[in-house]
């Protein structure tokens, strides 16, 4: 099996073993099959596209096939220990509504997001341009990304909700913290983990 | 990789069991015959063995052909095969005429052999329950104390649930395709309709019509057309039969005028040669009775509490007779219940006939889901 994405790395770490997981966005599984294996979690992955669905069949993933945007109504509160979404939430329809979602449903939330507020982007918006970075691969016209948000954004909508930051990491450009993103976040952080509880 | 292929030709057995089985009805069949077909080999370890339950009107003939110009092959032969989804070179796959049923296990259209004539409507009605517990009896006779997999579509999606109920630790996986938790009041009002198309055939004569020498064939025609109208999508009978009459002006009678009308007949007509009236009365309200949250309070949840298998559980996206909300409502109560389970939604077009249809992502997954299985074998 390939090494885990360092993001993933990087919140696989932050989970207990033995806790009950539900990973929304899930992809072909690899954080599921990873925690299944190293740290005995047992969960579930919620994913809409067919060939990722297919891929976590593959390797034995629990996974239901589902679009995040209509919400987690097949699940009770409190189901589960963590819910985890990575690089999803900027592409849904209302990413607020999901977050309390995923509040109600899992004790701990764990998200992550590409940050708007990176050095790279501000520098193709001053230049006039949307951004083109390498967390941000696609153009304007053709991006799944429709809520973008910086770290300092996501952070307000946080307090505005009463929700607590109960963790935080921002990962470079390698998928690793570094003493730059730990001194400037919403400038240097490329991506943003966040852990939340209610 | 085998170049997936048919089974061939396959023959069928009929095997007698001697040890009376209780009915939920309260009566007692005190032996019974089930025809069956088995593909593929079962390992030293006995621990291959995939189970396929059929639906309203299938049979033990799922896959192959009876002689090498037989040009209608069983039901599932796309699926089932060397080198199909369900792959005969990896597991031994059992499939059977479930009791009740019309193609040779005992059932209304067979002897009863206390009386010398045919059961007709003194066949006892049954049950999902009644079904699965005949099959455990055929796992006995085969030496399969576990099944790697029961797998079924529709009404077959029940009796691979019910598995999971009642005899958790004789099933591994338990693949529900197409199925519901229960029928809905539409479900059951589509059966009804067609059970009183049977039973007010003058020629059903209470359902003693083998005696007379007639086929109640009305009524089991205008069944199975109702039955057609729910299994495909208004779209799917849109592309396939159009709207157009089939001569230039209307002819003002009740001919034949449209496309979908003679496929009805056909389809109607057809079926009364190959099916037994009682048997179709008997599997319909098997259907309406399958119901396992209320043999548990009410509660789905409590329902599959003591399972311990492993769901796949399978939904057709234009499927509008078991839609996919009622797969998911299998999926949100295992969820609840805390066992292990995937659900996939396929985009299809046909309706509830596409779980027959070899659509490459359905395949795909049943593939990767058995495949995962084979390689798993204690």
């Amino acid at each position: 099996m390939s090494a885990l994405r360092p993001d993933l790395a990087f919140i696989a770490e932050w989970i207990e073993p033995g806790q009950r997981l539900l990973d929304l966005g899930c992809g072909d599984g690899a954080l599921l099959a990873h925690l299944a294996q190293h740290k005995q979690v047992r969960g579930y992955g919620l994913e809409i596209d067919p060939d990722n669905v297919s891929a976590c069949i593959a390797r034995g993933v629990n996974v239901i096939q589902a679009d995040l945007d209509e919400g987690l109504s097949d699940f009770g509160d409190a189901a589960f220990d963590v819910v985890v979404m990575t690089q999803a939430l900027q592409a849904l329809q209302r990413p607020d509504a999901a977050v309390a979602e995923m509040l109600r449903v899992g004790r701990t939330v764990i998200v992550t997001f590409p940050n708007f507020g990176h050095w790279r982007v501000r520098w193709a918006l001053a230049r006039g341009a949307m951004p083109v970075t390498p967390s941000l691969p696609e153009q304007w016209f053709n991006t799944p990304n429709i809520h973008l948000c910086t770290v300092a954004d996501f952070e307000s909508l946080c307090r505005s909700r009463g929700w607590r930051i109960t963790d935080r990491a921002l990962l470079n450009q390698a998928r690793q913290g570094g003493w730059l993103s730990r001194l400037l976040p919403n400038l240097f952080g490329e991506v943003a983990l966040f852990e939340l509880a209610r | 990789m085998t170049q997936p292929r048919s089974v061939g030709v396959v023959t069928p057995q009929k095997i007698s069991f001697d040890t009376p089985l209780a009915l939920d009805c309260g009566r007692t069949l005190p032996r019974y015959e089930l025809m069956v077909e088995t593909y593929g080999r079962l390992n030293a370890a006995r621990s291959n063995a995939v189970l396929i339950c059929h639906a309203l009107s299938g049979d033990h003939h799922a896959a192959g052909i009876y002689s090498e110009d037989d040009r209608k092959p069983g039901w599932w032969d796309n699926c089932i095969g060397p080198g199909l989804p369900i792959d005969t070179e990896q597991f031994f796959v059992v499939s059977l005429n479930n009791l009740g049923g019309c193609k040779g296990s005992t059932g209304p259209n067979t002897i009863n052999v206390e009386t010398g004539k045919p059961w007709g409507p003194n066949f006892p009605l049954l049950t999902v329950n009644d079904w699965v517990r005949s099959q455990a009896a055929l796992a006995d006779h085969f030496g399969i104390a576990t099944w790697a997999a029961v797998v079924g579509g529709s009404l077959g999606g029940m009796q691979v649930q019910q598995w999971a109920i009642e005899y958790p630790a004789r099933i591994r996986h338990a693949i529900v395709i197409a199925s519901a938790p229960e029928l809905s009041a539409q479900n059951i009002a589509f059966n009804e309709i067609a059970r009183q198309a049977i039973l007010s055939d003058p020629e059903f004569h209470g359902g003693h019509f083998y005696e007379h020498g007639v086929v109640p064939s009305r009524g089991l025609k205008l069944a199975r057309m109702l039955g057609h109208i729910t299994y495909l999508s208004d779209a799917a009978m849109r592309a396939k039969f159009g709207v157009e009459l089939k001569a230039a002006t209307p002819s003002f009678n009740f001919d034949v005028e449209f496309e979908v009308e003679s496929y009805l007949r056909h389809q109607g007509q057809s079926f009364v040669e190959r099916f037994d009236a009682n048997t179709y009365l008997l599997m319909t309200k098997a259907l309406d009775y399958f119901d396992p949250a209320r043999d548990a309070g009410g509660d789905l949840v409590n329902a599959y509490a003591k399972a311990t298998a492993q769901f796949l559980v399978i939904a057709f996206s234009s499927d509008w007779r078991f839609s996919p909300a009622r797969s998911r409502e299998i999926v949100q109560a295992l969820v609840a219940a805390g066992k292990e389970v995937s659900y996939v939604e396929i985009e299809s077009e046909l309706g509830h006939d596409d779980f027959l249809m070899p659509i490459p992502q359905y395949h795909r997954v049943l593939k990767n889901y058995l495949d995962r299985i084979a390689g798993q074998q204690p």
